[in-house]
């Protein structure tokens, strides 16, 4: 008999299953739960993206494209990349298209980790980063974010967390899971810090096109920092295209150069129907992105406001689509207040510290649903928080 | 005018002013008294409600009917339409463009109702040349809604 236990790579054994996913899988087991879990738009694919696709199957464009992706889908992020955020990117050299945000954080954390060099990952933040940083054979250090800062980097502890060994910083915003975002003056501060280190940042906005409270800046707009910096996004959110598995690189091409080598050996090329659907979002797609906006801005209101009225206190979010409330004054830790919110009420919410430090405490509540939807889950969520 | 309160509307008429209120950021007085002013003024003419009469049961018919007329002059079409619209099985009259003048959705019980409301009703006004109806087999979609089942919520939640 093998021994899978003496095969498998020790490193991946022992990371650890995302909290999301467990909960997830208790709350499968139940019938009739109002979830406010998911992390992805409840649209579907604007009409006329996805009859793009379509026509490049009508066509018969079944084929690979150039490892990096097709020149026109390139070009088409570059602009895209110049028009929202003011900065520009050669899109034969500094572009790659990925297999959605995921592929871009992985490729860019193999491209630069050695063994042992620090990734400072700040939480509570996406479930990828760390366990993709240790794959890699870095180790992720990490740097809580505090409910009292709205969730935002602070550049003193910023400043203690760096070491000789820091390789990379992640910058997560806007951020799931708590709805936090930067301001310009904010990344200014960290800026300030970064400018003069090798360290280089991978900046995750896969969520730029939703912010609620001005438009989203992005740290490779700030002066100095375009060289050092790793813009990692996508289709999935802002065009709810989660499924079509379609992402972006954004960086220097000394660096897209050496990632293109991982994509190339380890993916060949992103999906090809969905780099054709991609060309279509990016040149007509402005008008479906406000509309999905508006209605996530109009929840998220609803959402807060309602949490409010029942006396949960929650940081309101400026951007994403979560919502992170404070849990922690009704006695019960997060996963016990999750757990009895989902038993007893049928409600179900994801617990805080499925998101790394920092998150005990609080809950993710996602408001990628109808209102209706969202009301429902309200009222459970009101019945049970009167019942403590 | 705030026709962000007609969108949500127009969307989904049960959202309370409240709702409306804290979606828009709007105090709720002040929506209370636009949709007061909207409703007066007929910019909102109803609310009703879209349902599936097939999932029931009950039988029932509609058609769609192409109505020519006669040249008509000052408020000649307007009459028609009138008379037209206060029979109470009649859904909907529209003026149109092209190859015939008035468009008018019918709702009946049965096929020979609406059979007997074109012979007995419509051909028999004066400025009507022409009728040619057309029954409605399956309804897919109406009023921006479409007539399924509502989709189950298969999205995945590890992220
Ligand atoms: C912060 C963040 N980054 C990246 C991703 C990955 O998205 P995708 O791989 O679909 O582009 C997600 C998905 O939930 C996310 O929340």
């Amino acid at each position: 008999m093998i021994d899978y236990s003496k095969v498998l790579s020790k490193t991946v054994v022992e990371t650890p299953k995302s909290g999301i996913r467990k909960f997830f899988d208790l709350m499968n087991t139940m019938s009739d739960v109002v979830g406010l879990t998911v992390g992805e738009p409840d649209f579907q694919t604007p009409w006329h993206i996805r009859e793009a696709g379509i026509e490049s199957l009508e066509k018969g464009r079944t084929y690979y494209t150039a490892n990096a992706g097709l020149s026109e889908l390139r070009s088409e992020i570059s602009n895209y990349m110049a028009r929202r955020f003011g900065i520009s990117y050669v899109p034969e050299k500094e572009v790659i298209v990925t297999v959605g945000g995921s592929e871009a954080i992985d490729i860019a954390f193999r491209s630069l980790i050695e063994p042992g060099d620090e990734v400072i990952v700040p939480t509570p933040s996406f479930v990828c980063y760390a366990p993709l940083a240790r794959m890699s054979g870095g180790v992720p250090v990490i740097l809580e974010t505090k409910f009292e800062n709205n969730f935002k980097i602070d550049p003193e502890a910023l400043k203690a967390a760096i070491t000789p060994k820091t390789k990379l910083l992640v910058l997560p915003y806007p951020n799931n899971p708590t709805g936090a975002i930067m301001t310009k003056a904010e990344l200014e501060e960290i800026a300030e810090i970064l400018r003069d280190t090798n360290i280089i940042v991978l900046s995750d906005e896969i969520y730029a096109e939703l912010t609620y409270t001005g438009d989203h800046c992005s740290v490779a707009s700030i002066e100095g920092m375009k060289e050092r910096t790793i813009v990692a996004s996508g289709f999935s959110k802002a065009y709810a295209m989660t499924g079509w598995r379609l992402g972006y690189i954004c960086a220097p091409a000394p660096l897209t150069e050496q990632m293109l080598k991982i994509h190339q050996y380890g993916i060949m090329s992103s999906p090809t129907t969905s780099q054709f659907a991609a060309i279509e979002a990016l040149k007509n797609g402005d008008e479906d992105i406000k509309m999905m906006h508006d209605e996530y801005n109009r929840r998220r209101r609803y959402i807060y406001n309602g949490l409010k009225s029942i006396g949960i206190e929650a940081f309101e979010p400026e951007g994403a689509f979560y919502i992170f409330p404070n849990i922690g004054s009704f006695g019960l830790s997060g996963e016990e207040f999750c757990s009895k919110l989902l038993y007893d009420y049928k409600c179900a919410i994801v617990p805080g510290n499925a998101f790394g430090a920092g998150g005990e405490g609080f809950a993710r509540i996602s408001y990628a649903y109808s209102i209706k939807h969202i009301t429902q889950a309200l009222e459970r969520i009101e019945a049970f928080v009167k019942s403590l | 005018m705030n026709t962000e309160i007609l969108k949500l509307l127009e969307n989904d008429a049960r959202l309370t002013p409240a709702q409306i209120a804290i979606m828009l950021d709007m105090p709720v007085e002040a929506v209370n008294a636009q949709i007061a002013e909207l409703e007066a003024n007929g910019t909102v003419v109803g609310y009703k409600t879209i349902i599936d009469w097939e999932k029931t049961g009950i039988e029932s018919v509609s058609a769609m009917i192409e109505v020519k007329l006669t040249p008509q002059k000052d408020k000649g079409f307007d009459r028609v339409a009138e008379k037209l619209y206060n029979y109470p099985e009649v859904q909907s009259v529209y003026l149109m463009s092209g190859a015939y003048d008035l468009s008018v959705m019918i709702e009946g019980k049965t096929m020979k109702e609406v059979a007997s409301f074109v012979s007995q009703k419509l051909s028999t006004i004066d400025s009507v040349i022409s009728t040619a109806t057309h029954f409605v087999l399956h309804k897919y979609k109406d009023k921006g809604m479409v007539y399924d089942l509502p989709e189950i919520d298969e999205r995945g939640t590890f992220n």
